[in-house]
């Protein structure tokens, strides 16, 4: 099924990858930066982001009622007013997949999985592959996989490539969403670099950053990303999704992250499908400014849930 | 070359301009043009808040002791800059007598309040009577975020009168200074600005009660309104608006630059009584409670 590459054909695809106009991306943010959504059009863009959220609980402490307590909020959320959509996903570790889905049941809401030892992604290629086929065959709908930063950053170029197309052959019918952790890679050539061989490897969804490290996703890196899926997406008619997580915590943020698809991608990005928020306190913000827009007084955050 | 000062508004600690970039002239008594100031527009108001509530749990979680000092050094910061105070109030109109007079006044209060900082808790707070066998005890804790609009016939006084009792209970304040004499007002930031008062514990803007008093009062994160006598119809509007979050209103009716205008009533007014119900023994065979 796969393409497979052999060695050299790695590092001559990675050797294609362009190198990124840093000037050029930083000006263009700044220019996204001032813009600002007003009336109809915020209203479309609150619950249209709302609609891309995986909310997401990613710690140490999780236990299942803390899961279910997500997944209760996540079919929730959109009670809040008439009108609002559901959020696409929620985000949890490999061992709550089970607890998820049970919650969950018919809603349908997916369950998105992180795996191969995430966030370090530090163990051994097996136990990734073990990580991986827990949370599938506990019902993962998605596999939010992250890579190894290391090896990527030494060149092994054909050991991410071969990481990659592994678990995306274990993921039959599941998503693969490969995490970059864009915080650890230190220049947009690299980003750029890793975006192209994620894409050749078979993710189905590139993603910027674990939520555990800052910078998380950033304008820049997520303009960057999106240029090479739009690379990809000219010269094969393929399209891959874009998920940006970490540190998107406002609905301000959210709508310039949605503006910026829509220009570098266009409309056709502008779905759950081909795009995602990975957030946890992004959902109680575009509830409180959905309201705002309502009522037109300003809301306050002891009205909206915690958890 | 003369410089003269741009005044700006004084949000979380910095001194921005209003996001609306629009001003207004403040003249003298006799329309002598005096400075531009900002316009605010909801937007500033919402950034104020928004700062307000960022601050006010780590001021509230300060000792009182250390508020009482940091107030006390509010005193220290206007008196090193009593000179300047003076004239700006005289640019405004007032007489030499008057305006030293009003510093003067505006200094001894903050050393009045700062003494207040570690000692209304146990004079609002009480140790409660019960018919059972539990410690019953009511604390007073701040109210929140409180917002101010300030005396519209001083232009220092009556703000520092209304704005301490409030920082000494540990709320934070979003300021609307008076629309006409707003100088001293942006001139006393600075001193905030450099008596170790955190940034957004005060929040002072500038513009027309009547287009800013509506958002804050209708505004969901602030808990109080402190208003100052002022067209009673924008009273009237300020009331129904706080309807939705039950802020407490307080309307005062009497001037607050008179000298006696200050005292525990003050503080009382922007605090919120807490009371515990804490399970003991009995106690030497007595009945229970206290």
């Amino acid at each position: 099924m796969l393409t497979s590459f052999s060695s050299s054909d790695i590092a001559a695809s990675i050797a294609k990858s362009p190198t990124v106009d840093q000037i050029g991306i930083l000006e263009r943010v700044a220019r996204i930066q001032t813009r600002s959504f007003k009336g109809a059009s915020k209203i479309q863009g609150l619950k249209m982001a709302l609609s891309m959220i995986d909310l997401t609980t990613l710690e140490g402490k999780d236990t299942p009622s803390k899961v279910r307590q997500l997944c209760y909020k996540a079919q929730h959320l959109h009670d809040q007013a008439p009108g609002l959509p559901m959020v696409a996903a929620v985000c949890v570790y490999p061992t709550m997949v089970k607890e998820a889905k049970k919650a969950l049941g018919n809603s349908g809401i997916k369950v998105a999985s992180v795996s191969t030892a995430f966030p370090s992604g530090q163990a051994p290629f097996e136990v990734k592959k073990i990580d991986t086929l827990y949370a599938l065959e506990n019902g993962a709908d998605e596999i939010d996989m992250v890579i190894s930063r290391g090896r990527f950053l030494a060149g092994d170029y054909q050991f991410i490539y071969d990481e990659i197309a592994a678990i995306k052959e274990l993921c039959t019918s599941a998503r693969l969403k490969v995490i970059f952790e864009t915080g650890e890679l230190d220049s947009l050539d690299q980003v750029r670099k890793i975006s192209d061989l994620a894409i050749v490897a078979g993710a189905d969804f590139i993603k910027t950053s674990t939520g555990k490290i800052q910078p998380a996703a950033t304008f820049p890196v997520v303009l960057t990303m999106l240029g090479s899926i739009k690379d990809h997406f000219d010269r094969t008619g393929q399209m891959i999704g874009m998920k940006p997580a970490g540190g998107i915590s406002s609905s301000k943020l959210a709508l310039q992250h949605l503006l910026l698809v829509k220009e570098v991608l266009g409309e056709a990005w502008l779905t759950n499908e081909w795009y995602r928020f990975g957030a946890s306190s992004l959902a109680n913000d575009l509830l409180m400014q959905y309201q705002k827009q309502l009522t037109g007084k300003y809301q306050s955050a002891a009205y909206f849930s915690i958890d | 070359m003369e410089i003269l000062k741009t005044y700006k508004l004084y949000i979380g600690g910095q001194f921005p301009r209003t996001e609306s970039g629009r001003s207004y002239a403040v003249k003298s008594v006799n329309g002598e043009h005096i400075a531009n100031v900002c316009l605010s527009s909801k937007k500033d108001v919402r950034n104020a808040v928004q700062a307000a509530r960022k601050a006010q749990l780590a001021w509230a979680g300060k000792s009182a002791f250390n508020r009482s000092q940091i107030v006390y050094r509010i005193a220290e910061m206007l008196e090193a800059r009593k000179a300047q105070f003076i004239e700006e109030l005289q640019a405004l109109g007032q007489s030499k007598k008057s305006a030293e007079s009003e510093v003067s006044m505006s200094i001894d209060r903050c050393v009045y309040y700062a003494g207040w900082a570690d000692k209304y808790q146990s004079i609002i707070g009480s140790v409660n009577p019960v018919a059972s066998a539990h410690f019953n005890f009511s604390v007073p804790e701040p109210t929140g975020v409180v917002g101010i609009v300030a005396c519209q016939e001083t232009a220092l006084l009556g703000l520092i009168s209304q704005l301490l009792p409030v920082i000494i209970g540990a709320n934070t304040a979003v300021v609307l200074a008076n629309a006409t004499k707003p100088t001293c007002a942006i001139s006393f930031a600075e001193v905030l600005a450099t008596a170790d008062v955190p940034g957004g514990v005060v929040n002072i803007l500038t513009g027309q009660p009547a287009e800013l008093l509506p958002t804050l009062s209708a505004h969901m994160d602030v808990n109080a309104l402190s208003i100052a006598p002022i067209e009673s119809k924008l009273q009237k509007e300020a009331q129904a608006e706080a309807i939705d979050n039950l802020k407490r209103v307080h309307i005062f009716v009497e001037p607050l630059y008179v000298k006696k205008a200050q005292g525990l009533p003050y503080i009382a007014d922007f605090q919120e009584i807490k009371t515990t119900w804490h399970p003991i023994e009995q106690i030497a065979g007595g009945a229970g409670g206290y």
